[in-house]
């Protein structure tokens, strides 16, 4: 998304625009949130940080919904459009997010699951570039060459074809960014202030008391692979594939089978790559959720 | 040439503009892609200096120091934890009256652990005979690195000068940054002319000797300050030449719409930008107000403060900043300089915020700006306030649950 991020930037500067990209991250691991913003203005811009009115929200994986530190609905106004990476349409996700404005699907592909690259961030961009309507097709064709200049000339293309596919597929929403008004003064909220009390240290120190919070992360949410174990045909020797988990996601039950945990099995695929047997298989996230809710419908 | 840029390539471009010598650099986090960016240019030869790893930053800024003083142009940059790592041989190389260019890359300090900027990393190194500048913008950052070889080349100081910016909000944020060419730079930035610092073989000098008995010990701290004030006016005249060739102009403090406000926000590096904003929009709205933002640090601008703010009717100072058990660090050095000052401001309202990269937005500075006008109209003057909200508060509470932390003052109150 950092990447996605600058390429929206040099093309907005490259059309004549005065332009401000910025990441913003917390660890840089697997799963967390990261935000990029992209100001553009016909003058200087001052602001700076965190967007708190945008009038375009990308958010480039659906499950960041439920992630409270992505905060995917901070900010929105009936002027913000938000496009959501999905493979479920817009109507689902204006009724699930209650989107007080403009609600546009941009489709997931299948190369996300297939363990090939991932043209997401060229995506993303190719539709903002679009939905936004002052970006010209040559300035996105140039910007996404330019910022991937380090990768293989194969890798780059591959890109540049996607960013400029979804841009030419978004015709029809053009230019729906219109972006919003300053507030006047009279209509902003003051702040809620309040005066922060002296507390005792055993309160105020930074102190974890309670083991195990780390249980209550549903690092479940970041795997877009999953590990299937085909129990017909495991010889339930359990320490080759579930003591090397790193996350102790891999349980073993009274019959010694190994059972994932699917609230914190992140993915990783170790025990994929451990199994002697080749049981364990990787299966793409949404096709494993998608036979598990037809096999809810069944019963 | 005009191009897109982070604060981090900014600084490495200034020191590749500055044709630097040396760069020693402890690789290692909190270490920035400052150093990255160098290391690829002297790899690729288009950068002719020497760039060497070091264990540790109290090593680097050692190396710094000692590079700087056979006469070599030196660059170093580092962040928060390693400043402080550092912090002993800050003071130290400083006592050498060593001239060379730190970049700090500004944020939060641990405990608890954090990313995102605030200058208490920055501001602890204040007394260490460091230069310090401060950026609020990517153009910033490439131009007073530049200005800070000038500063710290310069005779009649001869210190090393540290130039912040401020992690995130510039390090890793990328604006259109004019690029000087290095022909023009060389006309601003000539080579440097170490005169007595030559530290050569078969020519001993003995540096950073003991003295013994306070009399010594103070001639050499008062001439470092002495001379510290001294870039004051060499940074004024660094200042005049850039502008003759790049048409820019820098101040040792920013005024900002000043010219008939009443009042004034005062703030330091990038978040200065964000005031900017609420300034024009206040404008838009009638309010008689402006920016004032120091941009040198260390010396203390004084003089150009009390010209900045004098007769204007109530300043509110918002520090990024926090000196535990008394308060705002630029409040208190602001309440210094216009002390006993005829037409000095009566009000001068101190606002904490932006600490761990707290955002502060515009509707806290329209408020800000209101507490300060009912200050003055009333004449009576509010506490320092720690900004903080309803909401804020809401979540740390909800984080406490989690960390079962018990609340000992609510149990008390349940009868």
């Amino acid at each position: 998304m950092k990447t996605a991020s600058r390429i929206l930037g040099t093309a907005l500067f490259l059309d004549g625009f005065e332009v401000q990209d910025a990441p913003r991250y917390g660890a840089e691991r697997r799963g967390a949130p990261i935000f990029a913003y992209v100001r553009a203005d016909s003058r200087e811009i001052h602001e700076r940080g965190i967007i708190d009115r945008p009038d375009l929200v990308v958010v480039a994986d659906d499950s960041l919904c439920q992630v409270p530190a992505a905060g995917v609905r901070l900010g929105l106004s009936a002027q913000t459009v938000v496009l959501i990476r999905s493979r479920e349409d817009a109507a689902t996700w204006r009724e699930r997010l209650r989107v007080p404005g403009p609600m546009l699907v941009l489709p997931a592909s299948s190369t996300d699951d297939d363990g090939g690259e991932s043209l997401l961030g060229a995506e993303c961009v190719g539709a903002a570039a679009r939905l936004l309507g002052v970006v010209t097709r040559d300035s996105l064709k140039a910007a996404t060459g330019q910022e991937l200049e380090r990768l293989p000339e194969e890798v780059r293309a591959r890109n540049v074809r996607a960013a400029l596919r979804v841009f030419d597929g978004h015709a029809d929403h053009a230019g729906i960014v219109t972006g919003q008004p300053t507030l006047p003064l009279a209509a902003q909220e003051p702040p809620r202030w309040i005066d922060l009390q002296v507390e005792s240290a055993d309160v105020a120190a930074p102190t974890i008391h309670a083991g195990g919070t780390s249980v209550q992360v549903r690092t479940g949410l970041w795997r877009t692979m999953r590990p299937v174990v085909d129990h017909e045909r495991c010889h339930r020797c359990h320490w080759m594939c579930a003591l090397p988990c790193p996350d102790n996601a891999l349980l073993v039950d009274d019959a010694g089978y190994p059972r994932v945990d699917l609230d914190h099995c992140k993915g990783c695929m170790i025990c994929v790559a451990q199994c002697p047997f080749h049981v364990i298989h990787a299966v793409p996230e949404h096709e494993a959720q998608t036979a598990e809710r037809a096999e809810a419908g069944d019963a | 040439m005009r191009r897109l840029l982070t604060g981090n390539g900014a600084a490495a471009w200034g020191a590749r503009l500055a044709e630097v010598d040396y760069i020693p650099a402890f690789p290692i986090t909190p270490q920035t892609e400052i150093i990255e960016r160098l290391a690829e240019w002297v790899d690729r030869g288009e950068l002719n200096g020497r760039l060497v790893t070091l264990d540790s930053e109290h090593s680097m800024i050692t190396a710094a120091g000692a590079a700087a003083a056979t006469g070599a142009r030196v660059f170093t940059a580092t962040s928060s934890q390693g400043l402080l790592y550092g912090m002993e041989m800050l003071y130290t190389v400083s006592g050498w009256r060593a001239p060379f260019v730190l970049a700090n890359v500004s944020r939060g300090l641990a405990s608890p652990l954090t990313l995102e900027p605030d200058h208490n990393d920055v501001l602890a190194a204040r007394d260490s005979g460091f230069i310090q500048l401060h950026a609020a913008t990517c153009q910033e950052v490439l131009d007073l690195t530049l200005l800070a070889y000038r500063i710290a080349e310069d005779r009649r100081v001869r210190l090393p000068v540290l130039v912040n910016l401020d992690g995130f909000y510039l390090s890793f944020t990328r604006e259109p940054v004019e690029l000087p060419e290095p022909e023009q730079v060389r006309r601003v930035l000539p080579p440097f002319e170490p005169s007595t610092l030559r530290f050569r073989a078969s020519a001993p000098v003995s540096q950073a000797v003991a003295v013994l008995g306070g009399g010594p010990y103070s001639y050499f701290r008062y001439e470092m300050h002495l001379a510290a004030t001294q870039a004051l006016v060499a940074f004024q005249q660094a200042a005049e030449d850039f502008a003759q060739v790049f048409g820019r102009s820098y101040a040792s403090v920013e005024r900002y719409r000043c010219d008939d406000a009443q009042y004034a926000f005062v703030m330091m590096g990038s978040f200065a930008t964000k005031a900017k904003e609420a300034v024009d929009r206040l404008r838009d709205e009638g309010e008689a107000v402006g920016l004032v933002r120091p941009r040198m640090v260390r010396p203390w601008p004084e003089e150009e403060l009390r010209a900045a703010l004098s007769g204007m009717r109530g300043v509110a100072v918002i520090d990024q900043n926090l000196s535990t058990g008394k308060g705002g660090v630029l409040h208190s050095e602001l309440c210094s300089a216009l002390y006993g000052q005829p037409d000095a401001p009566p009000v001068l309202t101190s606002f904490i915020g932006g600490l761990g990269g707290r955002d502060i937005d515009a509707a806290e500075l329209f408020e800000i700006l209101r507490v300060t006008k009912r200050a003055v109209e009333t004449g009576e003057r509010p506490p320092p306030r720690l900004l903080y909200t309803e909401h804020e508060l809401k979540e740390m509470r909800k984080l406490q649950a989690i960390a079962a932390v018990e609340h000992p003052a609510e149990e008390e109150a349940t009868p």
